[in-house]
């Protein structure tokens, strides 16, 4: 199917008609980010992004187009995975307090603009917060009742790599819509891919003509040319056994040098998910909350216990990242963290980039194997 | 869709049946649930995240019920914000309890084999379940030797259970601490020496070992050196836990979750992370 303009507008419309809250990109303060959207007039028409390691600059198109830039700091996770929320309350009575626990919110989200890397980072965050014996209720609820309209991606910034990851640029499927920008000097308008019935019974509603084959070939044409002119690379090959091989390497100090543990790379990455809660009372002492925030493993206080952090070293708490990402993500949800989006490298203050520092890791003459449990537990 | 009423990150409220002072920072506390019935199945190891109204929720064991104390039991070292305010409670006080969670100690598949059991300071708390698991079946056992040790003799914790155990249930007890005062008859001495003064055939030994991480390491070094497979030992593992149920990120070691594949992990499991600085 095809849309143009007007259709896409209309898609938001109908969209906002059936009870969703459209979210998606728009410029604020300088950049892309995903906010509320009401019609197409909030996104960010005729913007390009230009990314590098340690910097981001919007600069404008020569044309009108709707998605002409990539991934902005935002991701997705702020509304499946709400930066902060309460857990519960509760009220002292004498030695006896009373637990009030929170009511589920239900918010229904349509996710308009999302990235072939971006429904792989859900698919990921799926396995984390769904997958295994506890199911985190808030992130359940807002994910069941998202609708997807992905956007084929018709450019890369410099910092992507999501082809090393497997992980774009075209996207086959996670979706309800899929848009392909098609922009030149005669035409404006959109080839749909519908992932769903929910997507099919929304297309209805909305103007649009049947695709011929050219069409679609010529959507396919423009993600595979994408894919061939991205130029980061990251080789995964044994990428786990590199790292755990690898835990005293001296690269680690290396980078430690320059990581100033701002946690950049962890707020922008779609796929970190860590949290800490916070306990707060009111003035009399007798009210009391619980929140969950997001937090970060390179925070001062993330692997506090009696006595100490355990990781209080920036190069312990980088090569904790860097090895969770890619390697013990592997073992834990049988799936790598990381998508390739480029992100962190490029929020990174001090531009430090992972498909640099693995190399070095990989390629160096010195590599320090792990001695082995034999020779580290033997008794001096 | 169905919403499930409560949250796993939401407590259940708990009734101190019980404060008991058990040495000058030690204390445990006898726990019933307030709205549930009956009260929690645990195993033995597992843990609880337990809430102080205002302050902060930590992770504690499960040590017991013992003979004679009848909810569930949780045996707390006062070191921080947290376990200050819990020092505070009162017989009839509220807590708020999540879990029981993580793993626990593979009691069953320990029969027919002598058992070391090493407990540094506060480490003896969630052992103590575990030997009275032992105890339930003591003629499954071969030779069962504790060997405990602690900081001087003001910290030790359970000693009035000890000749019960001892005389009761036929299991070899040793006990040594870092520093004596003049009252002290017993060793002194890191536990690792009291290995050679207990009985037990190291090739058909399982080992069960929790306490600070450093004492943990050379009991494994010396328990691997007299014979004892790595696969039968078993140690506990610690770091700092916000949720207990694999969401919050923060006790990650190597590639576990502390708080839902341990805190009892087979030793060969861990081993290749296991000793390394700031892991
Ligand atoms: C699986 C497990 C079982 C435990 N069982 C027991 C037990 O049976 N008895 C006992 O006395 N202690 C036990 N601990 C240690 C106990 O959780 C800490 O002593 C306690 O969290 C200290 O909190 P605090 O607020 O008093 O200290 P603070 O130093 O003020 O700590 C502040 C916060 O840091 C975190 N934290 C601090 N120390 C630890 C720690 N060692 N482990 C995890 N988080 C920590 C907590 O979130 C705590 O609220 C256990 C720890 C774990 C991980
Ligand atoms: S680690 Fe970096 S490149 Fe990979 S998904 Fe996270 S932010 Fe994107
Ligand atoms: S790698 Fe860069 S973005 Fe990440 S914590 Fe270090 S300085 Fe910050
Ligand atoms: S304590 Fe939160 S993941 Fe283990």
């Amino acid at each position: 199917m095809i849309i143009d303009r007007e259709g896409l507008d209309q898609l938001i419309s109908v969209l906002i008609g059936m009870g969703f809250q459209v979210v998606g990109p728009t410029v604020r303060d300088e950049a892309i980010v995903y906010e509320n959207l009401n019609s197409i007039n909030d996104l960010p028409e005729g913007w390009a992004d230009e990314q590098e390691g340690g910097t981001y600059r919007l600069k404008r198109r020569s044309d009108k187009a709707l998605f002409g830039y990539v991934v902005g700091p935002h991701s997705w996770k702020k509304f499946l995975h709400p930066p902060e929320r309460r857990l519960f309350r509760a009220n002292l009575k004498g030695g006896d307090f009373e637990i009030i626990p929170e009511k589920l919110e239900e918010p229904k989200f349509a996710f308009l603009g999302v990235r072939s890397c971006e429904l792989h980072a859900i698919a990921i965050q799926d396995k984390v917060f769904l997958g295994g014996e506890h199911v985190d209720s808030t992130y359940k609820i807002r994910r069941e009742n998202a609708f997807f309209i992905a956007v084929q991606c018709g450019q890369s910034a410099a910092t992507c790599f999501c082809t090393s990851m497997n992980t774009g640029p075209r996207t086959e499927s996670g979706f309800d819509l899929a848009l392909t920008e098609i922009l030149d000097n005669e035409h404006h308008h959109f080839i749909v891919e519908v992932g769903s019935d929910q997507g099919n019974a929304v297309m209805e509603k909305i103007l649009h003509r049947q695709a011929t084959g050219e069409d679609v070939m010529e959507a396919k044409k423009l993600t595979e040319e994408v894919a061939a002119k991205m130029k980061r690379t990251l080789d995964t090959t044994n990428i786990k056994e590199l790292l755990y091989e690898n835990l005293e390497h001296p690269q680690w100090n290396d980078i430690a040098d320059r990581c100033m543990s701002c946690a950049n790379c962890t707020m922008v990455c779609p796929t970190c998910f860590c949290s800490t809660v916070e306990d707060v009372t009111d003035i009399t002492g007798d009210h009391a909350e619980r929140w969950q925030k997001w937090d970060s493993c390179f925070t001062m206080d993330f692997t506090h216990i009696h006595g100490g952090e355990v990781r209080a070293s920036t190069k312990s708490r980088y090569r904790q990242w860097l090895t969770h990402k890619l390697a013990s993500w592997q073992d834990q949800f049988d799936s790598s963290g990381c998508v390739g989006c480029g992100r962190c490298i490029t929020w990174c203050p001090v531009a430090i980039d992972l498909t640099e520092e693995i190399p070095k890791i990989r390629d160096s003459e010195n590599q320090i194997t792990h001695p082995g449990n034999e020779a580290r537990h033997e008794i001096p | 869709m169905k919403l499930p009423i409560s949250d796993p990150m939401t407590p259940e409220p708990y009734i101190v049946k019980q404060f008991i002072r058990e040495t000058h920072d030690t204390f445990s506390l006898d726990l019933f649930p307030k709205n549930i019935s009956d009260s929690i199945a645990f195993q033995p190891g597992q843990f609880t995240m337990l809430y102080a109204f205002g302050v902060g929720e930590v992770p504690i064991s499960i040590s017991g019920p013992a003979p004679m104390q009848s909810g569930l039991i949780q045996t707390i070292r006062k070191v921080g914000k947290v376990t200050e305010a819990l020092d505070q409670l009162k017989n009839g006080d509220t807590v708020g309890l999540r879990g029981p969670f993580g793993s626990a100690w593979p009691i069953s598949a320990m029969k027919k084999r002598d058992i070391v059991v090493m407990a540094g300071g506060i480490g003896l708390a969630p052992l103590r379940p575990a030997l009275y698991a032992l105890f339930d079946q003591r003629d499954n056992f071969g030779e069962i030797a504790l060997l405990y040790g602690a900081r001087s003799p003001k910290d030790l914790i359970f000693t009035n259970e000890f000749k019960t155990w001892q005389e009761k249930f036929g299991i070899q007890v040793k006990v040594t601490v870092d520093t004596a005062d003049s009252d002290w008859r017993g060793n002194v001495g890191v536990v690792t020496t009291s290995i050679p003064r207990v009985d037990f055939d190291p090739k058909n030994t399982v080992a069960m070992i929790c306490g600070p991480e450093i004492m943990m390491k050379y009991s494994v070094a010396e328990l691997k050196q007299l014979g004892v497979k790595e696969d039968r030992i078993h140690i506990t593992m610690e770091r700092n836990m916000k949720c207990a149920i694999g969401f919050c990120g923060h006790c990650q070691f190597g590639p576990a979750f502390i708080c839902k594949d341990g805190p009892i992990f087979q030793y060969n499991q861990v081993k290749h992370f296991f000793g390394i600085r700031e892991i």
